[in-house]
């Protein structure tokens, strides 16, 4: 199976609405081991000048790799999710990720290239929610690289 | 107490910890993250693609890596932005029954840089497993008051 170079520069538009919900912050936190309260307790989020529950610096990923999800299940991509590493993550943080978030994520694939018998995958999501007038609200960046590994390798 | 930019220098180390992870912290992050990729919690699958056994996520081992920062910068909303590279897996042996881990991830934070237009700090994580890196250019940049 080989990758479609033709994926570079392709995007997927924000499909879904993720809704950032309490008790998935808590369990998200609890599952990377954080134990600082403004994941946990309203009071105390809001006494550093939150909204709500603030997520935990990588929650973004669950919202990114939904919309990579686009990507990998896209039967015109030839990618074996089996076969891949992840490579490469970041997150930049346009404001707190807070409970009550409603997100939408547009995906970018910015790089492809052959590696081996694989390839490596580069993708951006561009997390947002939608201001009451419809613009958009920059929440996240996140960039990912994927080894999609060949056979053997 | 409140961190202050003024109080930092480059090379000042911020604390470490150590991390202990079970085959059950792995199907906990899959649970909580949706990233269910077998390799992360069935053996038979895991060597079947080549790896040598049940390995971490990338992604549980980078989320729980920024605790450090995100406890002593004291607000995890001042973590504006976190990057790394994955450059080897965590091995995470089958423990289940036991109170042993299955690994044990290290920790260790630096201040790496400093801006002080921007009031923001680098944060340098060396993150290693049995003695050898597991994540490369770990950085968190935080926003100080």
């Amino acid at each position: 199976m080989t990758i479609n170079p033709d994926l570079q520069g392709r995007s997927y538009p924000a499909a879904e609405v993720y809704d950032v919900g309490r008790e998935k912050i808590r369990e998200f936190a609890r599952a990377v081991k954080a134990t600082h309260p403004a994941h946990f307790d309203v009071e105390a989020a809001r006494a550093l000048g939150h909204a709500d529950l603030v997520a935990p610096p990588t929650f973004a990923i669950i919202v990114a790799q939904r919309a990579d999800a686009q990507l990998i299940e896209d039967p015109e991509s030839g990618i074996d999710f089996s076969r891949v590493v992840h490579a490469d993550q970041r997150f930049t943080h346009h404001r707190a990720i807070v409970a009550g978030d409603q997100l939408r994520a547009e995906l970018h694939v910015d790089g492809v290239r052959a590696m081996g018998g694989g390839a490596m995958i580069t993708t951006r999501a561009e997390i947002f929610a939608l201001r009451d007038d419809l613009q958009r609200d920059p929440v996240a960046t996140t960039t990912s690289s994927i080894l999609v590994r060949g056979e053997g390798q | 107490m409140s961190l202050k930019f003024e109080d930092l220098a480059v090379g000042q180390e911020i604390g470490a910890r150590s991390i202990d992870v079970t085959r059950q912290d792995l199907v906990k992050y899959a649970g909580a993250s949706g990233d269910f990729n077998p390799i992360h919690w069935n053996e038979a699958f895991a060597t079947g693609v080549d790896l040598p056994g049940v390995i971490a996520h990338g992604m549980f081992t980078m989320g729980a890596a920024v605790q450090l920062v995100s406890d002593w910068v004291d607000d995890p909303a001042a973590v504006i932005d976190y990057q790394t590279r994955f450059t080897k897996p965590v091995l995470v042996a089958d423990t289940t029954g036991t109170s042993e881990p299955g690994a044990v991830i290290e920790v260790v934070g630096v201040v790496g840089a400093l801006d002080a237009d921007a009031r923001t700090a680098r944060i340098d994580l060396t993150v290693t497993f049995e003695g050898q890196k597991v994540l490369m250019k770990s950085q968190a940049v935080v926003k100080l008051a």
